[in-house]
């Protein structure tokens, strides 16, 4: 470094010897395997079914919520249609699996135990469903996130309800090895159950996957808040058009948001399409779904990550417990979130992260 | 014997005017609000479910559901009248409660709050206090006659009851707005907000009038359709949203807060919504109006009548 840039210089000074750099960016993501791990191997083997469910339930929730937090949260958009996302992520990463087991091993048992066959054939149809889910995100982001408003809003409410009519329409589920040996690709891609749902996915989604999935939304979006890009999305949160004079590239922006998290919505529909008790159909995944990971970041805080993931335990596990009032969860649901928007409108932590919260404040002054 | 052909022509424009004249009153609501407050009321599409589910239980409380019974004449105008001024001070009671304190708010969170009395209102409709969980099917309060035949289609008094009491409202709000000094204020709120309460215009009271006015159409547009459509699905049910959501689409296309804009578009998404359903495929009917939508924001994002507009700092 001959050229002695002043700027160039000081972030040399201010860089990490290159093992603490090294730990500091794998690290995360070591201890996400190895939590992972122990859940599964571990722990999991003791847990009952019932706890292992809700905790798999809570697993996609913080997921699909972290996710939406990226556009609601970090960037100010206004995302009504995650579950849409989500249906296109289960439904490719269900067709990948089902008919994949099919063609490969004539029949949907599972192949190899942990970590086997069938679990990266799991692993490779999510990330299909992940990156299907981007680009419909990017299909439907590009005409909205150019305009302000809340035309997103419009268009990602109908995104789900046009998605639900397609997969509405969509023929019976092919069972017999005959038919998926001799069908065609496109066959086999629209033969996905329509309006009673994809039955007969293996069910491989299990507590190591749920875990990595969760620990790869939380390490990504928190690194992302601290990146420039992190910035770029904040800033376009404060004020779109200070952003821009700022020269942040604002529509460029939003649509990558939009896509990161349509992304992990695709994932979180992989999951809940392979997991046990839960059948893909396009109406389990409508408004409703939506509003509810509305709900999760609206009261966790928009743009807490921490925040966010509190809320989308506490609104999973909750309605477990309170089951014979099902019947007032979504009243609940609606008077939490006026009452939240008149009198705390940040939601519980605002943009802070849990551990930003100071709770000796009162000692501080002397 | 009239020809096959522009019978289905007739029959489909005859619908298309119906429906999308139902659209264009709720898309009224829509626009007016946006037009003041610049948030989309996801309640409105509530507002309107309830102006038919609440001439439903009226007609139930008066007798003229029941089995054989027949609705006396003044059973129509009643309910509507009635529905019009019960929604009506349901508007005004959410305005005053959910949307004044949020104000000077910024707007995801007044649209937030809107998405909670959405979620609310079809919720507590549910319960069994309420309306209850089940479909139910509407009496008919209005004379259902045939009037005549053309070529081959049968007008019913009711379809031309429908369309002639949408026009009818139609007209009174154009002259509300352009006639009177009401009309003037709200325009003045709606260009400029803060302008018009430095010239002395009582800015809430204008806005409260604007929900009052917007609800009772919707509730209104509610009224017709369970006439048209006697079959009322669950409160909850996906199919109010959606109607209400098309709505919305109709004021987008005609140019958001522009009323002509909107009974334009309102009547344009019946024209495509139900001539793609009798041509092209009847299960695609919402594809087409949010294909439509999509086109519009790409290529003329102010709406068809609408001026585009600079964002000022």
């Amino acid at each position: 470094m001959s050229t002695a840039d002043p700027l160039a210089l000081r972030s040399h000074a201010l860089r990490a010897p290159v093992g603490l750099a090294a730990l500091r960016s794998l690290g995360p993501w070591a201890a996400v395997f190895a939590i992972a791990f122990v859940l599964e191997r571990l722990i999991g083997p003791y847990l009952p079914g019932y706890y292992a469910k809700v905790l798999t339930d809570v697993g996609i929730a913080i997921v699909l919520g972290v996710s939406l937090n990226l556009v609601n949260g970090f960037t100010g958009q206004f995302s009504i249609g995650h579950a849409g996302f989500m249906a296109v992520g289960g439904y490719v990463a269900g067709t990948v699996t089902y008919y994949g087991h099919h063609l490969l091993w004539g029949g949907i048992a599972k192949q190899g135990g942990f970590l086997g066959a069938s679990e990266w054939l799991f692993v490779a149809g999510a990330l299909a469903g992940g990156i299907a889910a981007g680009l419909a995100g990017y299909l439907v982001g590009l005409p909205s996130l150019r305009l302000r408003g809340d035309y997103l809003a419009i268009v990602t409410l109908g995104f789900g309800e046009i998605l639900r009519v397609i997969i509405q329409r969509t023929d019976d589920v092919l069972f017999v090895p005959k038919d998926i040996e001799a069908a065609s690709f496109t066959t086999l891609a629209t033969s996905v159950g329509g309006a009673l749902g994809f039955t007969g996915i293996p069910f491989l989604t299990n507590l190591f996957w749920v875990a990595v999935a969760v620990g790869a939304v939380l390490v990504l979006s928190y690194r992302l808040k601290h990146s420039d890009e992190g910035r770029g999305f904040l800033a376009i949160r404060e004020d779109e058009v200070a952003a821009e004079a700022m020269g942040v590239p604002t529509t460029r922006l939003k649509v990558r948001a939009f896509v990161y998290a349509a992304f992990f919505a695709g994932i979180a529909g992989a999951l809940f399409a392979h997991e046990v008790g839960t059948t893909l159909n396009p109406r389990e995944l409508g408004f409703q779904k939506s509003f509810e990971i509305v709900i999760m970041v609206v009261l966790g805080g928009m743009g807490s990550i921490s925040g966010t993931t509190l809320a989308a335990i506490v609104l999973t596990v909750l309605p477990e417990l309170l089951r014979e009032f099902a019947q007032y969860r979504m009243i609940a649901y609606a008077l939490l979130l006026i009452g939240m928007m008149l009198l705390r409108p940040q939601g519980l932590f605002g943009i802070h992260e849990i551990w930003d919260l100071s709770f000796r404040r009162k000692k501080a002054a002397p | 014997m009239a020809d096959p052909a522009i019978t289905k022509l007739l029959q489909t424009t005859m619908d298309a005017m119906a429906v999308g004249s139902l659209y264009a009153l709720i898309a009224l609501g829509y626009t007016m609000v946006y037009g003041i407050l610049r948030f989309i009321n996801f309640a409105h599409s509530d507002i309107f479910m309830l102006g038919a589910w609440v001439s439903f239980v009226l007609a139930r409380a008066l007798g003229w559901a029941a089995p054989g019974a027949v609705a006396p004449v003044w059973a129509g105008p009643f309910a509507i009248v009635f529905v019009m001024v019960t929604c009506g001070a349901l508007g005004f009671t959410i305005e005053r409660l959910a949307y004044r304190p949020l104000r000077s708010a910024p707007r995801i969170n007044v649209l937030i709050t809107a998405i909670g009395v959405s979620l609310l209102l079809e919720n507590v409709g549910q319960l069994p206090a309420a309306f209850g969980t089940q479909p139910q099917r509407m009496p008919t309060l209005l004379p259902d006659v045939a009037l005549a035949e053309v070529g081959g289609v049968i007008l019913r008094s009711v379809d031309l009851t429908v369309i002639g009491v949408a026009v009818v409202l139609m007209l009174v709000l154009e002259w509300v707005i352009y006639n009177t000094k009401l009309g003037l204020a709200m325009r003045a709120v709606s260009t400029d907000t803060r302008v018009a309460a430095l010239m002395g215009i009582p800015v809430d009271r204008v806005i409260s009038t604007t929900f009052v006015i917007g609800s009772s159409l919707a509730a209104a547009a509610g009224f017709l359709a369970a006439m048209k459509y006697p079959g009322l699905n669950q409160p909850a049910h996906s199919t109010w949203v959606l109607l209400g959501l098309k709505a919305f689409v109709a004021a987008v296309i005609g140019g958001i807060g522009n009323l002509r804009g909107a009974v334009a578009g309102g009547l344009l998404i019946g024209v495509v919504e139900l001539f793609g359903a009798a041509y092209l495929s009847p299960h695609l009917r919402d594809v087409y109006v949010f294909s439509l939508l999509i086109a519009v924001l790409l290529f003329r994002p102010a709406g068809l009548l609408g001026q585009a507009t600079v964002e000022k700092v």
